[in-house]
């Protein structure tokens, strides 16, 4: 059942983000950027946690969950050191995606050539 | 010519895009993305000994590993010309826009091409997170307790 419950929420999400660039101007660096508030947001009363239980690994795929992990760690570190560990927390959980997307990035861009 | 003349001329002549098929694609392509997600992450943990935590990181380095892989290869833009918001919204979509912007300055330069680019797109993402996530900690932390 937890795979269709992640198709689903994966599935929904994208829906409201196509939603979003149909009926108003806003380009896709709008709605990502949109989406990570949102997921920032849902995340600091705890809700997407829930989502996370319920749904599976399907809501740790769209963009909105890159602001529950930023809000995430920033909150797990803020718990020992305060205010200090709002900010040295932050990207500890999101790491993983942003090295990731860089490294590679940066390797397969030496590697291939821009086809025009 | 005025403003809503224009306006006239052009909505006759853009193309409609279909709404609903657009939706119906970003559904389904959105939720196969969330569910090969699931299904890494159950593989990873059912045959191989790793903890929740890992798999999960693992099973998006695999999905932007692939993203940037696709980009790199020249068919990504065409895939996310169809799916639309189905590639866009998953984390694929921000291993799209680092991998495109800098393979599409890299002839301007390692430091002013590539490395001044780098960011061009995804920058937004992770400015407006960092600084939500911000705010909405402080909030939540001095106002409930952490």
């Amino acid at each position: 059942m937890i795979f269709l419950y992640s198709f689903l929420f994966c599935g929904v999400v994208c829906l409201i983000g196509q939603i979003i660039l149909d009926n108003t101007n806003l380009t896709p660096g709008h709605v990502t950027s949109l989406f990570v508030v949102v997921g920032a947001f849902l995340d600091s009363f705890g809700l997407y946690d829930k989502f996370i239980k319920w749904f599976g690994a399907g809501t740790l795929v769209p963009i909105t969950s890159f602001g529950h992990s930023l809000i995430h760690g920033a909150l797990k570190a803020a718990e020992d050191n305060g205010l200090l560990g709002l900010l040295a927390g932050m990207f500890s959980l999101t790491s993983v995606g942003i090295v990731a997307a860089i490294v590679f990035g940066f390797i397969l861009t030496m590697i291939f050539k821009a086809k025009d | 010519m005025n403003k809503e003349r224009y306006k006239e001329i052009t909505n006759e002549i853009v193309p409609k895009e279909d709404k609903l098929k657009n939706g119906i694609t970003a559904f389904i392509v959105g939720g196969f993305v969330g569910l090969l997600g699931q299904i890494i992450v159950s593989v990873l943990e059912g045959n191989f000994d790793v903890t929740h935590k890992d798999a999960t990181s693992i099973m998006i380095i695999i999905l932007i590993f692939i993203a940037s892989l696709c980009t790199a290869l020249g068919f990504f833009d065409n895939l996310v010309s169809k799916a639309k918001a189905g590639l866009i919204v998953p984390i694929t979509g921000f291993a799209h826009a680092m991998t495109s912007s800098m393979i599409d300055y890299k002839k301007e330069g390692l430091i002013t091409g590539i490395g001044a680019n780098a960011f061009k797109l995804t920058g937004s993402v992770i400015l407006y997170g960092v600084v939500s996530a911000y705010i909405f900690g402080i909030i939540r932390y001095l106002f409930f307790g952490g």
